[in-house]
């Protein structure tokens, strides 16, 4: 059985994958270690892949490999999304791996691998196809994790990282056979049948625990409560590059894998789940408020940082309407600049010769660094959500969706979780503005460094100025989940 | 123009004096705010000869200050003769005591904030009576409050300063809520402020009634009570009195403009503007001349025991404003204000007088360190008994008619209670010129009791003080004679107009000038022998006042801390108030709102924050427990749930 396979909605996969081989040969076969100039291709090839994605992708729905693959607008803003973090951290990285002599070709080579395998996720129609993407993804990033195999603590992190992967990947695949044995299927496309449409059959409890374990396999990805107890000890342990690279892209394409997930094949299991998901939801704003708290490094903070803004995409998610999946993309996009901006910061702190980590650390930063320290007080501004900035409305949009969902309590919830969060970052702008400075931070910044806090500035500053193209595109991508 | 020019000149003053004192200086202050005072007194005297002496009332719009629904409250200038006697009263008066402070302040080192506060007190008290409807009365009526408040404050580094301006503001908070809410009451049941309209409609709501707590109450009586508890406050009539002689810590000009001639006669003027209303409730009247009178009263007597000038004086003054109140109760609102306008030039005379006095002696106030120095300041002397003949009511001094007309109005009045306010009235006058003579003759004759070397300073005041105090003699001496006929006499009818309205039950006007003779002579009788008492006690026997004061030690102690009404209300408000805010601040605010609220919640977010955090123990297997008890508790939750 010969079946040729339309190629083109997965044209830029094979092309970062083709990049990613070609840029992994030629870098075994250099004389030096060609760090700078690899990264430079990853990067370029990446936007390459970003225009492509912007080519392939129209208004229609395209499948391929026998309907496993999707192509859609949906697909289209969480993969631009990607890129475009992914493009940025590697950026990002480039001035502190030198620094620190951990600059190795490896290094953008495993984002582009991981960056495919998140597309693939996106793109994913089957849990066959998923699997294969996660999994792709997973391993790039096990071994970023443990990228400095020197430092005991990012060995330490990655090996934590992957033994707790596996069992994440472990209880995917269970759910997904569970799913599986109660219904016969694993597509995306034949499971709504199931339960929709006019006869639509009533789950047997199996099915329901193998959605539970599904969602627990994914829970782990996107770090919700209570699968997030890597999180802490990776961000702080990896190098503070791959922790940026961490927070964000993984992050995303995570979710809006779980947003596929949830709302196509079990979308008419809304009631299921959305009990769960409101429970993870509230532990993981919960524990993203309080336990930030007591943090010291910051890198440990932006963790729990990471995971109440993950319980708060969560309470989009949770509403299950089109307006909640917006929300959830709008606040991707915010969190998306929110967090390349702030860990932009972070990689610049250095103080005599070496990488600080500290929250007091950054104390007088107003005064040695001001123009940086007014980055950090808009982004830190921006994710307490204080309005006008960006972060008020990325909260605004789940919040609102969650009401107009009937869900209170979770909104509710949500808020006052919110203000406890707004406590640990204004103590950031308060130290950076009224305490002394203690040692002064070396002056590193980079091209790449400015530029991308000044894009993540502009676009928390100007976002309610413009808030056009990013609400339709993001509506747009969310009405294709939900067709009628 | 020149009615508008009258009115804002003061404020201008003000300002300038305010703001820029620091750039015109002490001299600059004081010739700018007299300058305009005097062009405002000059404008205000032919105000009154084109208002009141040739009828002509006008009201001149401003702007509109709100409108908003049926409430329409604007700016306007009402001149009608009432107005126009306060304006001529309150100009001069003002432009007297401007003159004097010149003087009296020429040592105080904030002179311009002393004179802007003296201008912006006579702003808002034009304002209070060219008002033409109740809120910009109002306005007016706090305007001279804050003024008020500000002066008795003025040296605000003296403890006993601050307190009593505290103490004035406060208790006349209290008046000023009953008269917010006469306000509310009278728009509520006449659905305007504005004084015409309310005056129109007065008529036809005779007999309206509120249900207020279940019980039909008459709805013209509680307007006008909740007004008089207004009046009450401002005019310090028994009860709310207590912040009159205390008000005294002011310097002494204040005391003169403020606190006798000019704004604690404001409640007498507001009673008299709203007379229309007043007229038909007869439950009001009754009230207000049971206060007025009992005030009159109870004040002489207080009076009669003081030893602080200024205090003897602060209480004559609460004396002689209750005999006002009884004059408007018995319907001679004219009379109330004649005697508003003569007692406003004798006790101004007084009270500058007493400041000559307290500045010849090195700024003793004790009457009982005084004595004997009458010859060293001979022009003040003659002075202070001329305020002093003219408020005991001797005959052909001004208090003589104003304060006579008063009593027979009273004995007029053919009632119950009008004969009560004559007796109290008669035995006030007595105790009047009983007390009045006490402190002449304690400050002035016998022999010194100051020591030597403040008797060798004593010496006459400069000029620029003993210029307005003739002024005012002069108005102690002729303003009786001068307006009776006008105020009291055949000619009133014409004069007042329409600004004050007495109803045909109530003949008090007329009657007063056919009563027995002894009614009329009995006050001039009670006067003398009030002065001849104290020549003899405090001339010829010096001694039997102490031993009175012994005898009596009761009465004495009962007389001599103000029948205790300052301690009564410190038990009764001002302790309980304390205690209440203490306990709400240190039990509702500290420890349940703070420490539930803020502290608590801070507190209790630290704790669970470091709960949290200590779960992160950095065991893998910790962590892999986590994640399967989770997907296990989900697991079981569905079993027990689903469906």
């Amino acid at each position: 059985m010969s079946e040729t396979f339309d190629l083109i909605p997965v044209l830029p996969e094979l092309f970062l994958v083709l990049a990613a081989m070609a840029l992994l040969m030629a870098g075994v076969f250099r004389k030096d270690e060609g760090f700078g100039s690899t990264t430079s291709l990853a990067i370029m090839a990446m936007v390459a892949a970003a225009v492509l994605v912007w080519a392939v992708g129209g208004d229609e729905r395209q499948t391929t490999f026998g309907g496993m693959f999707v192509m859609d607008s949906f697909a289209v803003f969480a993969k631009l999304m990607v890129l475009v973090g992914s493009a940025l951290t590697a950026a990002m990285s480039v001035s502190f791996l030198e620094r620190e002599k951990l600059g190795r070709f490896e290094y953008p080579i495993l984002i582009l691998f991981a960056t495919v395998g998140m597309m693939m996720m996106i793109s994913a129609n089957d849990f066959i196809a998923l699997y294969l993407g996660l999994e792709l993804q997973s391993l790039s990033l096990y071994v970023l994790a443990a990228y400095n195999r020197d430092s005991v603590r990012a060995t330490e992190a990655g090996l934590k990282y992957f033994v707790l992967g596996s069992l994440a990947s472990g209880m995917l695949l269970y759910g997904v056979s569970l799913v599986y044995g109660f219904s016969g299927s694993t597509s995306f496309e034949v499971l709504p049948r199931i339960f929709g449409g006019d006869h639509p059959a009533a789950p047997h409890l199996g099915f329901i625990a193998g959605l539970v374990f599904i969602i627990a396999g994914l829970a782990f990805k996107i770090s919700a409560v209570p699968f997030h107890m890597w999180t802490p000890d990776v961000y702080e342990g990896a190098p503070t590059p791959v922790t940026s690279f961490f927070a964000v892209a993984p992050k995303i394409a995570a979710l809006v894998l779980f947003t596929r997930v949830m709302v196509g094949p079990f979308g008419d299991l809304v009631d299921q789940w959305r009990q769960v998901i409101t429970f993870i939801a509230i532990l993981s704003m919960f524990v993203g408020a309080f336990a930030a708290i007591v943090q010291t490094n910051i890198k440990r903070l932006m963790a729990y940082s990471s995971i109440g803004h993950v319980g708060f995409v969560l309470v989009g998610l949770a509403a299950g309407t089109a307006d909640g999946v917006q929300g959830v993309l709008v606040y991707l996009a915010i969190y998306l600049f929110m967090n390349v901006g702030t860990f932009a910061v972070i990689l610049c702190m250095r103080s005599k010769g070496r990488m600080v980590e500290g929250i007091d650390d950054l104390a007088g930063l107003s005064r040695t660094h001001p123009l940086m320290a007014l980055t950090m007080a808009a982004l830190m501004f921006s994710m307490a959500g204080i309005p006008p900035l960006a972060g008020f409305w990325g909260k605004f949009y789940v919040f609102k969706a969650a009401v107009d969902a009937g869900l209170f309590t979770l909104a509710i919830i949500g808020v006052l979780t919110s203000v406890v969060s707004a406590f640990y970052y204004l103590r950031i702008i308060k130290i950076m503005y009224f305490d002394e400075a203690i040692e002064p931070f070396e002056r590193v910044s980079g091209r790449a460094m400015g530029m991308v806090m000044a894009l993540s500035t502009a676009v928390v500053l100007l976002f309610t100025f413009l808030p056009g193209p990013l609400l339709t595109s993001a509506k747009a991508a969310a009405s294709v989940l939900f067709p009628q | 123009m020149l009615y508008v020019a009258a009115i804002f000149l003061p404020l201008l003053g003000s300002i300038v004096a305010g703001l820029f004192g620091r750039f015109i200086g002490d001299r600059g202050a004081q010739v700018v705010t007299c300058l305009l005072l005097g062009i405002s007194a000059v404008c205000g005297a032919v105000i009154f000869k084109q208002v009141a002496i040739d009828h002509n009332t006008v009201t001149i719009p401003l702007m509109t200050w709100i409108q908003s629904g049926t409430m329409d409250v604007g700016w306007a200038l009402k001149f009608d003769t009432l107005t126009a006697v306060m304006v001529v009263v309150v100009t001069w008066v003002s432009f007297m005591v401007h003159v004097y402070s010149v003087g009296y302040m020429s040592h105080d080192p904030s002179v311009p904030r002393f004179m802007s506060y003296l201008s912006l007190f006579t702003f808002a008290m034009l304002m209070l009576v060219t008002a033409d409807n109740l809120v910009q009365l109002f306005f007016g009526w706090e305007g001279v409050g804050v003024a008020s408040y500000l002066l008795i404050g003025f040296w605000y580094e003296k403890p006993s300063a601050s307190a009593a301006a505290i103490k004035a503001f406060i208790v006349n908070r209290v008046g000023d809520f009953g008269f917010a809410l006469g306000i509310f009451g009278i728009y509520f049941l006449f659905d305007s402020v504005t004084f015409d309209a309310i005056f129109a409609a007065a008529p036809g709501k005779v007999g309206a009634t509120v249900s207020f707590f279940g019980i039909e109450w008459d709805a013209l009586t509680i307007c006008c009570l909740l007004l008089f508890v207004g009046a009450m406050g401002k005019s310090a009539q028994l009860g709310l009195h207590t912040w009159l002689p205390d008000a005294m810590e002011g310097p002494t000009p204040v005391s003169a403009l403020i606190h006798a001639a000019t704004m604690v006669t404001a409640g007498v003027f507001m009673v008299a503007r709203m007379s229309p209303l007043f007229e038909f409730s007869d439950t009001a009247l009754m009230v207000v001349t049971l206060v007025g009178a009992a005030t009159a009263f109870f004040a002489a007597t207080v009076g009669c025991v003081q030893n602080d000038i200024k205090r003897i004086i602060a209480y004559s003054t609460c004396s002689q404003l209750g005999y006002m109140f009884f004059a408007i109760g018995v319907s001679a609102y004219q009379a109330a204000i004649f005697h508003l306008m003569t007692h406003a030039f004798f006790k101004a005379l007084l009270f500058l007088g007493a400041g000559s006095v307290i500045h010849a002696m090195s700024d003793e106030q004790d009457i009982r360190r005084m004595g004997g120095i009458w010859k060293h300041v001979k022009v003040t002397w003659a002075l202070m008994w001329i305020g002093s003949l003219a408020l005991a009511g001797i005959p052909f001094f001004a208090g003589y008619y104003s304060k006579d007309t008063i009593l027979e109005a009273a004995f007029a009045a053919h009632s119950n209670v009008g004969l009560l306010a004559y007796a109290l009235g008669v035995g006030a006058a007595f105790l009047t010129a009983f007390y009045s003579w006490r402190l002449l003759i304690l400050t002035f004759h016998g022999k010194p009791r100051a020591d030597e070397h403040v008797m060798a300073h004593v010496h006459e005041s400069p000029a620029v003080m003993i210029l307005p105090l003739m002024v005012l003699a002069a108005g102690a001496l002729f303003s009786g004679w001068l307006g009776y006929d006008m105020f009291v006499g055949h000619d009133q009818q014409q004069f007042w107009g329409a600004s004050i309205l007495n109803i045909d039950a109530h003949k008090t006007m007329e009657n007063l000038h056919h009563i027995p003779g002894w009614v009329a002579i009995l006050p001039t009788v009670v006067a003398v022998s009030g002065i001849v008492l104290a020549y003899i006690l405090y001339a010829v026997a010096p001694s039997i006042p102490a031993m009175l004061a012994r005898s009596f030690n009761g009465v004495y102690l009962f007389l001599l801390n103000k029948w205790y009404f300052d301690e009564l209300y410190d038990y009764l408000f001002v302790k309980p108030a304390f205690k209440l805010g203490r306990g709400f601040w240190q039990g509702g605010d500290g420890a349940l709102i703070d420490g539930v609220g803020p502290d608590g919640v801070a507190a209790a977010t630290r704790e669970i924050a470091r709960k949290v955090g200590r779960l992160q123990s950095g065991f893998l297997y910790h962590y892999a427990f986590a994640m399967l008890i989770g997907v296990a508790a989900f697991v079981t939750w569905y079993m027990f749930n689903a469906r």
